[in-house]
C-alpha cells in the first residue's frame, strides 16, 4: 500500500492540469475510464532481464508518447500493456498493469477482453488479406463474437475516424491489400475501433510509412485523442513532440531498460531533468 | 532513480494456468469419466468403443458448460476446438503406442541369442525358433541399401545442388518432379526396374535389382532434404567464396557442401529410412532367398521385409509368426536407430 | 511526338553483363543440370518402358481395360494363350474406395492434431509429439500392415458391425452376406492412420508460416484461438492443406503391401465398403505377379502403367491446388 502512495506522489505535478484539459474533452464512442497504470513492471525473455522496474500512468484521453534508443524495452513495454507480451514462449513478467484500478494480469481475468478494451495497431500494416476492405474493418466482430446492431454506420465512422473514408467508401468491396502501405495502416486503425477500446497502443506506426501517410496518420492520432487514451512507442522525436502530451524516455546501458524520465512532453523537450535525457532528445546519442 | 535501490522481483507467468484452473480442468475430465462410466453401465451402449466415444463427448459437453458459466459463450465454443484438438493428437497417439507396443511383446517372442549368427539356409519358417536366424535377412538389407545409397545420393545431392546453387529456369518444374517422383507407388518402382532392365537385359533377379529400385523411392528423400540443408547456408559464404575469386564449383565443392556436412548426414539417414523397410519392388525383383548372399550381382538376395513377409504369409504356425515378429522388431529397432541419430545430429547442429 | 520518341530513343540501351564461366565451371554447371534432371529422366523411363511392355494389351483390350472387372487367362499345355480378359474396373472401384475412406477419416484428425502441435501445445511436449509423428511417417507400411491385420482387425470389425447395424440403411453401409472381415473399410482406416503422420507434419509446417504479425492482429483485436484460426490460419494454409492431403491420397491409392495383408482381394466391384472384398490396383499386381506367365505380366505392367499416371495426377493436381489457391489469403 505505501508502495502505491509512492507513486502517486512521483507523479509530475502538472499531470493534474493536464488532465483537468482532458476531462471537458467529449467523452468517447466507450467511457474513457480512468487511464491505465502500469506499476512496477519488469519483463524477461528466458534469463534475461529486458525491461526493469517501470511505474508510469497513462491519464484517460491523453497522447503518451514512449521514446528511446533502439533495445530499450519501449517495444517489450508497450507488448505487456495489452499482454501481448505473453506469445513469446519463454517470456516472463513481475509488476502489475491496471486498467480503472484493475489489474489486467489478475488470476481469472479474460484476456481476450482485455484486448477489446486495449486495441494495438502494429509497426507493419498488417490487414488481412482473405478479406475486403469493409470485411476488414470489421474483422473485430467476428473475432471477438460481438454483435452489432447497424455495423454500415459503425463501418462508415470507423473509417471516418482513421481518416480513411473519403479514399475507400466506393472500394469496400476490394481486397485490403490492394491499398498503398499508409492507407493500409489507417485501415489496421479503423479496423481496432470498430471494437471500441479505451486505449489504444500503437508500436512505432510510421516507421514504414513515407512522410505523407506519416502526416496523415498523425492527424489521425490526434483526432481520436478526443475520444481515447493512446499510448505510441516512437523512434522519431519530432513525431512524440508534436502528436504527444506526455513523454516517457526510455534507456538501457547493457543491463534491462529503465523508463529514465516522463513528464509532459513539453517539460522533456526543452527542459529535462534528466542528463541522459537531455543527450538524448538533442540528438547527441541514438 | 538508480538500479541498485530496486529489490528484483521474481519473473512471473501469470498468463499461464493457476493450480486451481489445473484442478479445475482435471475436475472436469474426472466428472465426465465418471459420468461415461454410469452412462455405459446403463444405457445399452457397451464397449471400449463406448466409452472411448461418449468419453470425449461427455468432456466436450462438461467443458462447454463450464466455460459458459465461468466465462462466456465465446469462451464455450473455444473451448470446444481445444478438446477436439486433442482428441485429433490422442487420435494419432493411439495406433503409435499399439504399433510399438504389438511390435516389443510379440517380437520378444522370436529372438534367440543366435538369431543374428544363423540364416534360414537349413530351416524352415515353421520349424522350431532357435533352428534359424535372421543373419541373411539383415546383411541382404545392409547391402541393397548401401548400394542404392551410392546411386542416391550422388543424384539427389546433384538436384539439391541445382536447385540452390544453379537456381535455373528449371528449378520450379524439377522441384514439382522431385515431389511427383516421391509419390510414385513403390509397386511401380518395381516394375520400372522388371521392364527396364530385368526383361530386356539381365533376366535374372538380384540384390542390385533390389537396389535400384530403392534409388528410385531413395533419391526424392535425398533430394528434397539436400536442399532444405543448403538452402540454410548463408548466401554470405557463397559471396565469400566467389569474392575471393574461386569459381562456383570451388565454392561449391570447398565451401557450401562442407558447411552442410551434418544435414547432408541426415538426409542420407532420412533416405535409408524410407527404403529400409520397403516391401512392395523386392518381393517382385530381388528373388528373395533363405541363405546368406553377399553378392548383389548374382543370385536372389534376402532381406529383412521378404524374411517378415515369408515367415506370415507362407508358415501359419505359431513359430513362423513369431519369426515374422522378430523381424519387425529388428526392423523397427533399425528405423529406431537411424531416427534417433538424425535427431540426434540435428539437434546438434541447432 | 517526334520530340518525345528523340527523349525516349536518348535513353541509352542497357548494357549486357556477362560474365562467361570459365571451363571448371561450364563442367561443374552440365554435369549439376544432368543431375537435377535425373528425376524428369527417372519419370519420363518409368512411363516409356511400361508402355513399352504394356501398350499391346492396352491396344487389343481398349477402353475395357478400364471398365471390365474381370482377370482371367486360359492358356494351353504349351503356355500359349487361348483366351484372356483382363481389367482393372473392380480394383480402380477398390482403389478409389479404400483412398476415399483414408482421407476421410485421417485428414480431419490430421488437421486437428497440426493444430494441436502448432496452437496449443509447447515446449517439451510439442517437441516430444512432433519427432513421434515424424517417426511415426518413417514406419514402414509392411509394419501397418500386419499390425493392421494382427491386432487392429477385430476392433475395426466390431465397428463395422455397428455401423451395418445402425446406418445399415445407407446402401453403402449395406452388406450382401455378414462377412465383415478385411473389408475395404478396414483397409481404408489403415490407410489412413498411415497417411495421418504425413499429412500432420505438412499441415502443421503450413500452420507454422503463418505470419506472425497477423495472428498477433487477430488476438490483439480480442480473439479467441478458435476465432484467430477461422480467420487467419484457415485462410492462409487452405491450399497447403488441400495439397497435403492430395499427397495423402496419393500414397493411399498407391499403398501395395498394407492393403494386400488387410483386405481379401476379389475382382469384383464392390462399393458396399463394410464387406469383406475389394481391391486395389497395387494389391492386383502383387497378387497375380507371382503365377503370371510373359503375356499376364504384360498386362500387369499395363496397370501399373495406369496407377502411375493416376498418382501423377494427383500430385500434379496438388501442386495445382497449392499454387492456385494458396496464393489466396497470403
Amino acid at each position: 500500500m505505501s508502495e502505491e502512495n509512492q507513486n502517486q506522489k512521483a507523479m509530475p505535478a502538472s499531470l493534474a492540469s493536464v488532465a483537468a484539459k482532458h476531462a471537458q474533452k467529449q467523452p468517447g464512442t466507450n467511457p474513457l475510464g480512468t487511464g491505465l497504470e502500469a506499476r512496477g513492471v519488469h519483463a524477461w525473455f528466458g534469463t534475461k532481464h529486458v525491461l526493469s522496474d517501470v511505474t508510469l500512468d497513462f491519464a484517460a484521453g491523453t497522447v503518451t508518447a514512449l521514446i528511446g534508443p533502439s533495445g530499450c524495452g519501449k517495444s517489450t513495454f508497450i507488448r505487456t500493456l495489452n499482454r501481448m507480451h505473453e506469445f513469446i514462449p519463454t517470456a516472463a513478467l513481475a509488476g502489475e498493469v491496471r486498467l480503472d484500478g484493475k489489474d489486467i494480469y489478475a488470476p481469472g481475468t479474460d484476456v481476450t477482453k482485455i484486448r477489446l478494451k486495449i486495441g494495438m495497431v502494429f509497426q507493419k500494416p498488417n490487414p488481412f488479406p482473405s478479406m475486403t476492405i469493409g470485411e476488414n474493418v470489421l474483422s473485430g466482430l467476428k473475432l471477438a463474437e460481438l454483435k452489432r446492431s447497424n455495423t454500415d454506420d459503425l463501418l462508415e465512422s470507423c473509417l471516418v475516424r482513421a481518416g480513411l473514408w473519403n479514399e475507400v467508401k466506393d472500394r469496400l468491396k476490394e481486397q485490403g491489400g490492394s491499398l498503398s502501405g499508409g492507407q493500409q495502416q489507417r485501415l489496421c486503425i479503423a479496423r481496432s475501433l470498430a471494437v471500441e477500446p479505451q486505449v489504444l497502443l500503437m508500436d512505432e506506426p510510421c516507421s514504414a510509412l513515407d512522410p505523407g501517410s506519416t502526416f496523415r496518420i498523425e492527424e489521425t492520432i490526434a483526432e481520436l485523442s478526443q475520444t481515447m487514451t493512446i499510448i505510441i512507442v516512437t523512434h522519431n522525436m519530432q513525431q512524440a513532440a508534436r502528436v504527444s502530451d506526455y513523454t516517457a524516455f526510455f534507456l538501457s546501458n547493457d543491463g534491462p531498460g529503465l523508463m529514465v524520465e516522463t513528464g509532459p512532453t513539453s517539460q522533456i523537450f526543452s527542459a529535462p531533468r534528466d542528463k541522459r535525457t537531455e543527450d538524448y532528445v538533442t540528438g547527441r546519442f541514438g | 532513480m538508480s538500479t541498485t535501490d530496486i529489490k528484483i522481483p521474481a519473473p512471473g507467468k501469470p498468463w499461464q494456468a493457476s493450480r486451481s484452473d489445473k484442478l479445475k480442468s482435471f475436475l472436469t475430465v474426472i466428472s465426465a469419466g465418471i459420468f461415461t462410466f454410469i452412462l455405459v453401465n446403463v444405457t445399452p451402449l457397451k464397449g471400449k468403443l463406448a466409452y472411448f466415444i461418449l468419453f470425449f463427448i461427455s468432456v466436450i459437453v462438461f467443458e462447454y458448460i463450464r466455460q459458459r458459466i465461468t466465462r462466456d459463450s465465446q469462451a464455450a465454443k473455444d473451448s470446444v476446438l481445444s478438446t477436439l484438438s486433442i482428441l485429433g493428437i490422442v487420435l494419432t497417439l493411439i495406433p503409435i503406442f499399439s504399433i510399438v507396443l504389438t511390435v516389443f511383446v510379440k517380437g520378444y517372442k522370436g529372438l534367440h541369442w543366435q538369431i543374428l549368427n544363423k540364416d534360414m539356409a537349413l530351416a524352415s519358417v515353421n520349424d522350431p525358433i532357435e533352428a534359424g536366424g535372421l543373419l541373411h535377412a539383415v546383411l541382404g538389407t545392409f547391402l541393397l541399401v548401401f548400394v542404392a545409397l551410392l546411386i542416391s545420393f550422388p543424384v539427389g545431392l546433384l538436384t539439391g545442388i541445382y536447385l540452390t546453387e544453379i537456381r535455373g529456369t528449371l528449378s520450379r518444374p524439377i522441384r514439382f518432379l522431385v515431389q511427383a517422383m516421391s509419390g510414385v507407388p513403390s509397386i511401380v518402382a518395381g516394375l520400372f526396374i522388371l521392364s527396364a532392365v530385368i526383361y530386356p537385359i539381365t533376366n535374372s533377379l538380384s540384390g542390385l535389382m533390389g537396389s535400384l529400385a530403392l534409388t528410385i523411392l531413395m533419391i526424392p528423400t535425398i533430394a528434397r532434404t539436400a536442399e532444405e540443408v543448403l538452402k540454410l547456408i548463408p548466401d554470405d559464404l557463397r559471396e565469400a567464396g566467389v569474392a575471393l575469386g574461386a569459381t562456383q564449383w570451388r565454392t561449391v565443392a570447398m565451401v557450401v557442401v562442407p558447411a552442410a556436412k551434418s544435414g547432408l548426414l541426415t538426409a542420407v539417414i532420412l533416405g535409408i529410412a524410407r527404403i529400409i523397410g520397403e516391401t512392395a519392388p523386392i518381393l517382385l525383383v530381388t528373388g528373395g532367398a533363405d541363405k546368406t548372399n553377399l553378392n548383389p550381382f548374382e543370385g536372389s538376395m534376402g532381406s529383412l521385409p521378404f524374411y517378415i513377409w515369408k515367415a506370415f504369409l507362407t508358415g501359419g504356425t505359431e513359430q513362423s509368426i513369431a519369426r515374422g515378429w522378430a523381424g519387425m522388431l529388428i526392423l523397427l529397432i533399425f528405423i529406431f536407430i537411424l531416427f534417433g541419430s538424425a535427431r540426434y545430429i540435428s539437434g546438434r547442429r541447432s | 511526338m517526334a520530340l518525345l520518341e528523340d527523349r525516349v530513343n536518348s535513353v541509352p540501351a542497357p548494357r549486357e553483363l556477362t560474365t562467361k564461366p570459365r571451363r571448371s565451371d561450364q563442367i561443374f554447371r552440365f554435369v549439376v543440370t544432368l543431375g537435377g534432371m535425373s528425376s524428369l529422366v527417372i519419370l519420363g523411363l518409368i512411363a516409356l518402358f511400361l508402355s513399352i511392355k504394356g501398350i499391346h494389351i492396352l491396344n487389343e483390350k481398349g477402353f475395357s481395360f478400364i471398365t471390365e472387372s474381370r482377370w482371367e487367362v486360359v492358356t494351353d499345355e504349351n503356355q500359349e494363350v487361348i483366351q484372356s480378359t483382363f481389367g482393372i474396373g473392380a480394383m480402380l472401384v477398390g482403389t478409389m474406395l479404400t483412398a476415399v475412406i483414408a482421407l476421410f477419416v485421417g485428414v480431419p484428425i490430421s488437421i486437428l492434431g497440426a493444430l494441436y502441435l502448432s496452437f496449443y501445445a509447447s515446449g517439451r511436449v510439442k517437441t516430444f509429439l512432433v519427432s513421434l509423428i515424424d517417426l511415426m511417417a518413417a514406419f514402414p507400411s509392411l509394419l501397418f500392415g500386419f499390425w493392421g491385420f494382427f491386432v487392429f482387425m477385430d476392433s475395426a470389425e466390431y465397428w463395422a458391425k455397428l455401423i451395418n447395424k445402425y446406418l445399415g440403411f445407407i446402401p453403402i453401409f449395406q452388406v450382401p452376406t455378414p462377412i465383415f472381415e478385411r473389408s475395404p473399410f478396414i483397409a481404408g482406416l489403415v490407410l489412413a492412420i498411415m497417411i495421418i503422420p504425413i499429412v500432420t507434419s505438412i499441415s502443421r509446417e503450413i500452420f507454422a508460416q503463418t505470419p506472425l504479425d497477423r495472428i498477433q492482429a487477430a488476438f490483439a483485436l480480442g480473439a479467441t484461438r478458435l476465432t484467430m484460426i477461422r480467420a487467419v490460419v484457415i485462410p492462409y494454409g487452405r491450399g497447403g492443406i488441400v495439397g497435403g492431403a492430395m499427397l495423402g491420397l496419393g500414397r493411399a491409392m498407391g499403398e501395395t503391401v498394407a492393403v494386400y495383408t488387410v483386405l481379401n482381394v476379389v475382382y469384383a466391384v464392390n462399393w458396399q465398403m463394410l464387406f469383406g472384398a475389394g481391391g486395389n490396383i497395387a494389391s492386383l499386381i502383387l497378387l497375380k505377379f507371382g503365377e503370371a506367365g510373359a503375356y499376364e505380366v504384360d498386362a500387369l505392367m499395363a496397370a501399373g502403367l495406369i496407377l502411375f499416371l493416376l498418382t501423377l495426377v494427383v500430385n500434379f493436381a496438388a501442386d495445382f491446388l497449392v499454387n492456385r489457391f494458396g496464393k489466396r489469403g497470403r
